[in-house]
């Protein structure tokens, strides 16, 4: 349907196109999808001048690894003079002073952003529909949610107005917005990508993570982004691999694939099985081997996630006070008023909602129930994901139960909500890798069905490699 | 309530005080704790910033290694175990001097525990253990009379290195608490980590103050005495505060736990909060952060680097020099003043007891006189050491006297010349010539023979009388001690 990366760099470099068409091309396709709500901000004036200055480059051959890709960010990673809203009113009127370690490289090679997408509020919520500017659509059915909380970066993706977008994942953020729209999210390892400009929902969960229309470009994207920050204490020190290289002939022959007995839950989708199947038949006939495997804490994932989730994001959106920055209360008197009346005004239900109970199970009295039993399940997942890949290469699983679903569907119930997460957060709570790609679709409504490979520890390249090889097999 | 008890001082003595302190240090760090803003003192308000520090969305803590390095030295100057694996924690509330809404700090497992001081109680040696130190952020300022509206915040001191010393409480005593802090002071600046300087806030304290009946082993309800800003501050405070229990219990009242606020005006304590309306501060591990690692290579190097402490100093300068425990202890006090006696002791040509006194002597007295009045470092003193080592010899040799020792001294604060070129041009040569001595009593007492037959009589306090005769007749250039040894012979030789 569209070009990868690599094939718009050959028509660039040959002079085919420049980058000033390119950035040109994206913001018209923003504009006629504004319906769509993907956008919170859009930098027309520095995006041109971005391209014209990388079309010099270009000409003179001096052109960084990204010149031209076009770049959408979900409005929590910071960008040097620009807002930042992350979905919410209390931010209403910041601008950054700084940009985001991820943004930082993606310009040094070239890349060029060219806006801000809209999210959940606080990357809280699974449906883009908690966001104080208005929920985005799906872009096959508006009455249908694109995902959340990154549906904005998703849709930017999915409608071809950017190359690729960063959003950020906490539970499956990303993941599950792609599955939604039929495009490639990535969730790397816990500290491979820098957090330093990403504002923090759950620290200790939270990773920047790529979108993009095929697996090439996913890599190309992460290896750029990746590698250790000083500015981020838990990035990771470890060499970054060359994710795109070899994706051309990757396979999968010879592979250990484990599917997970306990994701085969109630109420799944039979397009969601019915594409797990069609993926296991196909790995099996490329020579790889396909066993079941056990994760046995699988049912305290959510309630795990959630507790851990909560608490982190009590603390970090404390310093949304109405002290130095953003939104305060006009109706306010007192210091006391300042905080309460600047954060009921500020945050919305749902981001209200979790900072409750994240101050509840960290407070005096409840911290050893709650907290400390989360961090002791915490490792139980963690170590249930290890000794899993101590005897498979790979985990195939579904992104989520069923398709996109319908706007409103489960915006009156929290916990069908964070059940949505279901087969993405154990993820991020055992920090291992995943990407989720497109493999088929709903026969009766054409909705995108994800799958995912979840991949040990640092396993990008491997995981990469698979999902490289699913996504040539599947168009063939 | 008066700063006096109304209380008899007999009722007193039958209540044991016990205390403990909690002293926050400064550190002497350029950067700050999880940060690389500066950390400077005295610029423009919110100016030693940076995103990091104002709680800017997306940005993260970094630990600034000297902050782990000097608790480290600091745990093991006190006598700490150090755990060579500890945790960061997030203590949660709300300040508007607080930016990101928590403090970084420690809480279970604090890098250093288990350790002691010892203070030096009219001669006995006294331990009081540490129970912890631990590492954390210092918070911005808040600042109510500049605007008449409003309270302003000034971020500059926001995230400085500090630590945080917790004594068991072994405390007994105001006098107790006061020379454990002294003694910390003395720790901190020996090792060159903080300023010590409590009126700056360099050095705080805060103590919790409870009172039993002597005997009685369980504690007393404690109070919590906060806003101590100089140390004779904490003597007075933890002085009232006893005093305020005893006469609360002596009533018929109860000690209610509170945390209170030190008055230096009024010298009195006031309720701040209660212990229903304290915070819960939700600790919890600061998940931005790695565990910091202190490994056996970094403990022994720091171990290796730890300079003497006062404590030490001041047996070995009894031990060394033969100075007074007086002596030593003045001499020691800071870092800086024991170096200064050190060098000049070192540069006296002649070695002696008697002459490391003598400059023990001159220091105590004119050169710390000087830098009282002139509010001044020894550092900066214009006296270096050496040439103070020469106004020591020139008075030892008897050469001149020790009023002349007084106008030297001054003259060498105005100018940079030796001791033995003042008193040369000042021609304050003190005669120690037997036979010129000699002369001058005889003349003396031949001018006086109805003294002298009184004398001889039974009147000897006259001897003063022809000691200061006989000084007059040599202008006060005859050595004193000769005077009197050769006044002493004549009179008593009939």
């Amino acid at each position: 349907m569209t070009e990868t990366y690599n094939d718009l760099r050959k028509r660039l470099d040959q002079g085919e196109t420049t980058c000033s068409h390119i950035v040109a091309g994206a913001l018209e396709r923003a504009g006629a999808t504004k319906d769509l709500n993907a956008f919170l901000a859009l930098f027309n004036e520095r995006a041109a001048a971005r391209a014209e200055e990388i079309d010099r480059r270009v000409q003179s051959g001096t052109a960084g690894r990204l010149a031209g890709m076009t770049i959408a960010l979900k409005d929590n990673i910071a960008v040097r003079d620009e807002q930042l809203t992350c979905g919410s009113r209390i931010l209403t009127g910041f601008t950054s002073l700084y940009s985001a370690t991820a943004v930082a490289r993606l310009e040094a090679a070239d890349a060029i952003v060219i806006g801000k997408t809209n999210m959940d509020e606080f990357a809280m919520g699974s449906s883009n529909e908690s966001s104080y500017f208005g929920p985005a659509h799906h872009p096959m059915d508006r009455e249908r949610v694109p995902g959340g909380s990154s549906g904005g970066s998703g849709i930017a993706v999915a409608t071809a107005v950017t190359q690729a977008s960063l959003g950020s994942e906490t539970g499956g953020s990303v993941r599950q917005p792609a599955a939604f729209l039929g495009i490639v999210g990535v969730k790397p390892t816990y500290g491979r990508v820098s957090r330093y400009g990403l504002v923090a929902f759950a620290s200790s969960l939270d990773q920047i993570s790529p979108f993009a229309r095929c697996v090439a470009d996913a890599a190309l994207v992460l290896e750029t982004i990746a590698g250790s920050d000083p500015n981020d204490a838990t990035s990771s020190t470890r060499p970054v691999q060359n994710y795109a290289d070899g994706l051309d002939t990757a396979d999968v022959h010879g592979k250990r694939i484990g599917i997970p007995s306990e994701y085969n839950i109630d109420g799944m989708h039979d397009s969601v099985v019915g594409a797990l199947n069609e993926m296991r038949r196909r790995l099996v006939e490329a020579g790889a081997e396909v066993v079941e495997i056990s994760l046995p804490h699988t049912k305290y994932t959510i309630p795990c996630y959630y507790v851990i989730a909560t608490a982190e994001a009590s603390s970090n959106l404390a310093r949304f006070d109405g002290a130095r920055y953003g939104y305060r209360s006009p109706n306010a008197t007192t210091v006391e008023e300042m905080y309460e009346m600047s954060r009921s005004e500020g945050f919305g239900e749902e981001v209200k909602r979790r900072i409750m109970l994240g101050t509840f199970v960290l407070s005096s009295g409840y911290y050893d129930a709650y907290y400390r039993k989360a961090q002791q399940v915490r490792r139980l997942i963690h170590d249930d994901m290890t000794s899993a890949f101590a005897n498979v290469d790979l985990i195939l699983a579904p992104t989520t139960p069923t398709p996109a679903f319908k706007l409103g569907e489960k915006a009156g119930d929290p916990i069908a909500m964070y059940l949505s997460d279901i087969f993405t957060a154990a993820t991020n709570l055992a920090g291992v890798p995943a990407i989720s790609f497109p493999a088929g679709c709903d026969a009766t409504t054409g909705l995108p069905i994800g799958l995912q490979f979840i991949a040990p520890h640092f396993g990008e390249a491997e995981m990469f490699a698979a999902a490289a090889w699913a996504e040539r097999t599947l168009k063939a | 309530m008066s700063e006096t008890s109304i209380i008899d001082s007999a009722i007193l003595e039958t209540y044991e005080p016990v205390i403990g302190l909690e002293v926050h240090a400064q550190l002497l760090t350029q950067a700050k704790a999880f940060s690389r803003a500066a950390t400077e003192f005295g610029p423009t308000p919110n100016t030693n910033t940076d995103p990091v520090v104002l709680g800017h969305p997306g940005t993260l803590p970094t630990v600034n290694r000297l902050l782990v390095e000097h608790t480290v030295r600091m745990g093991l100057a006190t006598n700490c175990r150090i755990r060579p694996r500890s945790r960061f924690s997030r203590k949660n509330y709300f300040y508007p001097d607080l930016p990101k809404g928590y403090q970084i700090s420690q809480y279970d497992d604090p890098i250093c525990h288990d350790g002691w001081v010892e203070i030096d109680l009219d001669g006995e040696v006294k331990r009081i253990r540490i129970n912890r130190i631990h590492m954390e952020e210092d918070t911005g300022k808040m600042i109510h009379d500049l605007d008449i509206d409003n309270t302003l915040v000034d971020l500059n001191r926001a995230g400085a290195c500090l630590i945080e010393i917790v004594s068991e409480p072994d405390i007994h005593s105001s006098r107790e608490a006061y020379l454990y802090l002294m003694q910390i002071k003395s720790i901190v600046t020996y090792l060159g980590i903080c300023s010590g300087n409590m009126e700056e806030g360099a050095l705080r304290c805060d103590a919790n103050i409870s009172v039993r009946k002597r005997g009685a082993e369980k504690f007393g309800t404690r109070t919590e005495v906060k806003n101590m800003n100089s140390f004779r501050n904490v003597e007075r405070a933890i002085e009232h505060e006893i005093a305020r229990q005893i006469e609360l219990l002596e009533s018929g009242g109860q000690v209610v736990q509170q945390t209170r606020m030190w008055d230096a005006a009024s010298r009195t304590t006031r309720t701040m909060r209660s212990k229903e309306s304290a915070h819960d501060y939700r600790y919890f591990p600061e998940p931005d952060l790695l565990a910091v690692i202190v490994t056996d290579e970094m403990m022994q190097a720091a171990q290796a680097a730890l300079p003497e402490l006062a404590i030490a100093r001041r047996r070995r300068f009894v031990e060394e020099y033969g100075l007074p425990a007086y002596d030593a202890g003045v001499l020691t006090e800071t870092r800086d003043l024991g170096d200064y006696f050190e060098a000049a002791a070192g540069a006296l040509k002649q070695k002696s007891t008697e002459r490391f006194k003598l400059v023990s002597n001159i220091i105590m007295t004119e050169v710390l006189r000087v830098l009282t009045e002139s509010k001044m470092e020894i550092a900066a003193f214009e006296i270096r050491p050496e040439r103070l080592a020469g106004l020591v010899e020139l008075f030892a040799s008897d050469a001149i006297s020790s009023k002349n020792v007084k106008d030297i001294f001054g003259a060498m604060l105005e100018s940079d010349r030796s001791a033995e070129e003042i008193s040369a041009e000042k021609g304050f040569v003190q005669i120690s010539d037997n036979g010129f001595i000699e002369d001058a009593v005889q003349q003396v007492l031949a001018a006086n023979a109805r003294q002298l037959d009184a004398y001889r009589g039974g009147k000897t306090n006259l001897f003063g009388f022809f000691v200061g005769e006989t000084m007059k007749l040599t202008r006060g250039k005859a050595n004193p001690k000769l005077v009197n040894e050769i006044l002493r012979a004549k009179l008593d030789e009939a």
